[in-house]
């Protein structure tokens, strides 16, 4: 009896204030869509470190043919400049971080490069003598990229040293921002939500002063008189929970895995199991709007 | 059943007291009239019985506990053994007369079973019976405070509180609701009924508290209204 009545109490009230109860949808599922797509983002770039940072090296780019570089006025690096950078990179100041160096020829370039680009009709006018040889050193620390760099650039032979973590820390650096600003307007939207359902459960409450007032009267416990309404924000909260989820897998689904990953296919991405993981989170966040809201409004307005 | 040790209640600061050191007793199964002029203090001597107002000086006693130290979550528990009636009914116009009176019950906890047999028992005792599906708006007056009253005494309260529950009534109409209000009081109910109806009190001849400005100035027992008549 106890439960049928309440719930039946819940379909009254959400049924009473249709619009709001609606609008209490619409804007919990906006929130926890942002604060869905913050919390993805964070696993994207988790993602790519994890694939990248293993792979990641410092290149140092020795001088090709014709090159316009002011180190490369000698024309190709010679013998003697490639052992002197041997030599400068065995030194026992950047030793220690160093792991391991390997060593491309332009012959290997040429052909990695004719491999990448293969599709393309210009690779066709690029010679073996238009590649870089390089050296590509593995840090022990990638952090201490500008010990390396410092050491090596600027001698003779070196036309260039590359840094690939320097590449990816701007990507992450955007999608961070990206982050920043989804994780600001879920903040926004999230007050939006936390008012909204404030002001729902009070037009409710509002709305059946006649049934408090006869619940009160007749000795109906505080919690007994309170339930209802909690559960009626509660609800509406979980059902914008679901439809973020639901927008979120479809949003990974059909743009991230069906498009983005045929398009550029050499980046690890999220997928619709990382959804499943943000899902509870999310459904976590909107039980606690809906229940911060019904403690501060449910105090003021169903008093025993 | 409710006793009052020199209670007084003072709404704002400053103003003057609704109650002023008011001691009463008020035995198990009596009948109560409480008379006096709008303001004395009848609906504030009401509230503080159901615990809806604290008093603000003095103790008040109802059913053994002592309302000034129950703590809040025990009020509930109290108000099931208060049954209360009003002048303007106070009935859910979209529930019908039976969904009404079971609405106390089931606000309470009470079993199915239990409600479906203990709801028409009380509709037929207060002369209510093959209305059950009736709604308030389709009642008259005195019918629809017959509802009222089964709501206050379905779940057999000790005691029933009525303010002014023939306000609005006609004289005929008012002798029913009387008739039946004593024949609860016959179950062994404490009956407190605050009242203007001068005709009511002098034909029942029940026990009279009359105040005024606050102050307990009368206590008959089989009393008459006015106490200069």
């Amino acid at each position: 009896m106890r439960l049928q009545f309440i719930l039946s109490e819940i379909g009254l009230g959400l049924r009473r204030n249709l619009s709001m109860t609606i609008s209490v949808v619409l804007v919990t599922f906006v929130s926890l869509t942002f604060v869905g797509s913050a919390a993805l983002l964070q696993i994207q770039i988790g993602k790519m470190k994890d694939d990248w940072y293993d792979k990641v090296e410092v290149s140092v780019f020795l001088c090709p043919q014709n090159s316009s570089a002011p180190t490369c006025a000698s024309g190709e690096v010679s013998e003697d400049q490639r052992a002197d950078i041997e030599a400068a990179l065995a030194s026992p100041e950047i030793k220690p971080y160093v792991e391991k160096i390997y060593t491309e020829s332009k012959e290997d370039a040429f052909t990695a490069f004719q491999k990448q680009f293969k599709d393309q009709a210009w690779t066709a006018a690029v010679t073996v003598d238009d590649m870089n040889s390089s050296f590509r050193i593995k840090l022990t620390d990638p952090q201490k990229y500008q010990l390396v760099a410092d050491v090596v650039s600027g001698r003779a032979g070196v036309e260039d040293v590359q840094d690939q973590q320097r590449l990816f820390d701007k990507l992450f650096s955007v999608l961070n921002h990206a982050t920043l600003l989804a994780g600001g307007l879920a903040a926004v939207m999230l007050l939006a939500a936390v008012l909204l359902i404030t002001t729902t459960i009070r037009l409710s409450a509002l709305s059946r002063r006649r049934e408090t007032g006869i619940m009160r009267l007749v000795g109906a416990s505080t919690f007994f008189i309170q339930l209802p309404f909690m559960l009626e924000g509660a609800i509406a909260a979980t059902v914008g929970a679901l439809l973020a989820v639901g927008g979120l897998w479809i949003g990974v689904e059909y743009l991230v895995s069906d498009w983005l990953s045929e398009s550029v296919n050499w980046i690890p991405y999220v997928d619709t199991a990382d959804v499943l993981t943000v899902a509870p989170i999310l459904i976590v966040i909107a039980i606690l709007l809906a229940a911060i809201s019904s403690l501060v409004t449910l105090s003021r307005y169903t008093k025993v | 059943m409710i006793r009052l040790e020199n209670v007084t209640k003072v709404y704002a600061r400053g103003a003057r007291p609704a109650l002023d050191r008011v001691s009463l007793d008020v035995e198990r199964g009596e009948f109560v009239f409480l008379v006096g002029a709008s303001g004395s203090g009848k609906s504030t001597f009401l509230r503080l019985v159901l615990r809806e107002e604290r008093a603000s000086a003095g103790r008040v006693f109802v059913a053994g506990k002592e309302l000034g130290t129950l703590s809040s979550w025990k009020v509930p528990q109290l108000r099931r053994q208060i049954g209360a009636v009003f002048q303007d009914f106070r009935l859910l116009p979209n529930k019908t007369v039976f969904e009404n009176v079971a609405f106390a019950l089931q606000v309470i906890g009470k079993p199915r079973h239990h409600i479906l047999t203990t709801v028409p028992d009380t509709l037929e005792m207060v002369g209510l019976a093959g209305k059950e599906k009736r709604r308030p708006h389709e009642l008259s007056g005195g019918e629809q405070q017959r509802v009222a009253i089964a709501r206050a005494f379905v779940n057999r309260p000790n005691i029933l509180l009525c303010d002014e529950p023939t306000g609005n009534l006609d004289p005929t109409t008012s002798l029913g609701i009387m008739r039946l209000l004593d024949r609860i009081n016959r179950t062994g109910t404490t009956v407190v009924m605050a009242t203007h109806d001068d005709e009511i009190v002098d034909q029942m001849r029940k026990r009279v508290i009359e105040l005024s400005t606050g102050e307990l100035v009368r206590d008959q027992s089989r009393g008459v209204y006015g106490s200069d008549r």
